[in-house]
């Protein structure tokens, strides 16, 4: 009976974890079952390299998309990265404990603020400043790049600072012993050491913002066409899903899906790429 | 035994780590181009000793510091010392192997680099000296940019001891440099304790009685004392050659541990 139970037990959380992975194993199918016949239709490079979209007219080029993410999660990444860093830096280096134990949930807050709050926050600051200060409608690149940025903090900084904090305490004495300064310790052989950490940590930092929607969909602007500068309103490929999905059908449905594949695509790279180098030491 | 130079001198140290006291009223003159052993049951302080000379209890957050200890006359805790200068004159070798995650080039380079070699014909000519002093050259020169944590642990080791000659130090302090190697290993580095002598102070922690035996011409004992308040606190019970100490011991309580009675 007894033996019974464990075998029973076992095979529950068996199914229970079985079915959390066919969830991921049932959306990967989905959206390619929907949105492949569509790349098939257009062409492959007409559809990731075209440079319109006119779903009314049968025009699906997500080239423009791609820009857009690409660029406005680079800009994410150089403001949110050095930021980051310097921040896990202090906190694993500096800081004392007592403000180590307020920045630390602190920073776990900012996660966890609904990213729509991050997006009015934006619409309502970020963009009237951008406008009047440096030109150009507000909705921007800049505005999105600055939003990522600090919605990316939160990963950036506890994995850097769990890979410098998991160190061996031997480097940073054997770096002092040989009369380097805290900070030359540092630079010279801590940040090395946690290299593969600190660049998982901005792949995943990468990967949060690439698939963002909510926040980036009211400050960017939304607007297909490859931007000139990064004051100009850029649409991403979340975002083109997010703004068409509610009134899309048939191609054109179809066509956002596809669009999903591509943005899958991308994610899952990511990720391996983040477990990867993380994986190595 | 000719008279020699005194390169260290401790006056009346003590040492707390917050309430702990540590060390009590040491008092001892180093002599230059001697190897020192410092040996003595565990907890009675050694490594704590060791580490005010180049003032690696820094680190530890409420330690503290009485009395004086000096480098050539010119004090290591007066407020003006550079800590770092000082570090780079008293090198240190560690319990573990403690070999960056870099190539082995670079972890002789390291240091150096810091302090402004960026020549790369004056480092490679350091790397190469530093990596013969200690007998690493031959079996390394064709790897130099393999990474320094690919070598056996005795190699490591050996290369740590590179490393902190590479900032060409006056002083090596080694806190019980040979407790994680195989013999050979550790005969190796014997050796290389014996040679590296003529040009350095080498002061090591050691929990082998042969070993400090084997290598020392000067020997620190030290001891654990009972304090009134029910506490404990390191002392320095002798401090003088070792052929003395291992053949006339000062006392019975030194007798009685160096022959393994106790401890």
């Amino acid at each position: 009976m007894k033996r019974f139970a464990e075998k029973l037990s076992s095979r529950v959380f068996f199914l229970l974890a079985l079915s959390s992975i066919s969830a991921l194993a049932l959306i990967t199918v989905f959206i390619v079952a929907q949105g492949a016949p569509l790349i098939a239709k257009v062409g492959f490079f007409r559809f990731v390299f075209g440079m319109d979209w006119a779903p009314g007219h049968g025009e699906y080029g997500i080239f423009p998309m791609i820009v857009g993410s690409v660029s406005v999660t680079l800009g994410a990444v150089l403001i949110g990265v050095p930021v980051g860093l310097c921040c896990s830096i202090f906190l694993a280096e500096f800081a004392p404990e007592l403000m180590r134990d307020i920045f630390r949930p602190a920073i776990q807050l900012l996660a966890g603020i609904p990213s729509v709050v991050y997006g009015f926050w934006g619409l309502l600051f970020i963009v009237p400043f951008i406008r009047d200060r440096l030109g150009g409608p507000g909705l921007s690149i800049l505005a999105g790049s600055v939003i990522l940025a600090i919605m990316i903090l939160p990963t950036v900084i506890s994995i850097s600072e769990v890979s410098l904090l998991d160190l061996p305490r031997q480097y940073k004495e054997g770096a002092l012993a040989l009369g380097m300064t805290h900070w030359q310790s540092i630079v010279s052989v801590l940040l090395p050491a946690a290299k593969s950490g600190i660049t998982a940590a901005v792949i995943l930092g990468i990967g949060r913002a690439v698939g963002e929607t909510m926040a980036v969909i009211m400050v960017l602007g939304n607007a297909v066409a490859l931007p000139e500068s990064v004051l100009d309103p850029v649409r991403t490929l979340t975002t083109n899903i997010g703004i068409e999905m509610g009134y899309a059908s048939g191609d054109h449905r179809q066509a956002l899906f596809a669009t999903g594949i591509v943005l899958f695509a991308i994610i899952m790279a990511l990720n391996a790429a983040a477990q990867y180098i993380g994986r190595r030491r | 035994m000719r008279p020699q130079r005194t390169k260290i001198t401790v006056k009346a140290l003590n040492l707390y780590y917050g309430k702990f006291h540590a060390l009590k009223e040491i008092c001892m003159d180093i002599p230059e181009h001697t190897v020192t052993a410092i040996i003595g049951p565990s907890g009675c302080g050694k490594s704590s000793l060791l580490r005010t000379f180049n003032r690696m209890n820094d680190l530890i957050p409420g330690s503290r510091v009485e009395g004086g200890v000096y480098l050539d006359d010119t004090s290591v805790y007066a407020k003006t010392t550079d800590v770092a200068l000082l570090r780079k004159r008293v090198g240190m070798v560690f319990q573990k192997p403690n070999v960056f995650p870099k190539s082995i080039y670079d972890n002789v380079a390291i240091g150096p680099r810091r302090h402004g070699i960026n020549n790369r014909r004056q480092l490679d000519a350091i790397v190469q000296r530093s990596l013969v002093s200690v007998a690493l050259w031959d079996e390394v020169k064709d790897m130099l940019g393999c990474p320094g944590q690919s070598l056996a642990i005795g190699r490591q080791q050996r290369l740590c001891i590179a490393r902190a000659l590479a900032v060409e130090p006056d002083v090596i302090l080694m806190d019980e440099s040979c407790s994680a190697l195989d013999p050979e290993s550790i005969m190796k580095i014997e050796e290389l304790i014996a040679a590296l002598v003529k040009s350095y102070t080498i002061i090591i922690v050691t929990h082998s009685m042969e070993q400090a035996r084997r290598i020392s011409d000067m020997s620190a004992f030290m001891m654990i004392e009972k304090t009134e308040g029910g506490g404990h606190v390191g002392v320095l019970m002798d401090y003088t050659q070792t052929e003395q100490m291992f053949s006339r011991p000062g006392n019975k309580t030194i007798e009685d541990y160096i022959t393994g009675r106790f401890g």
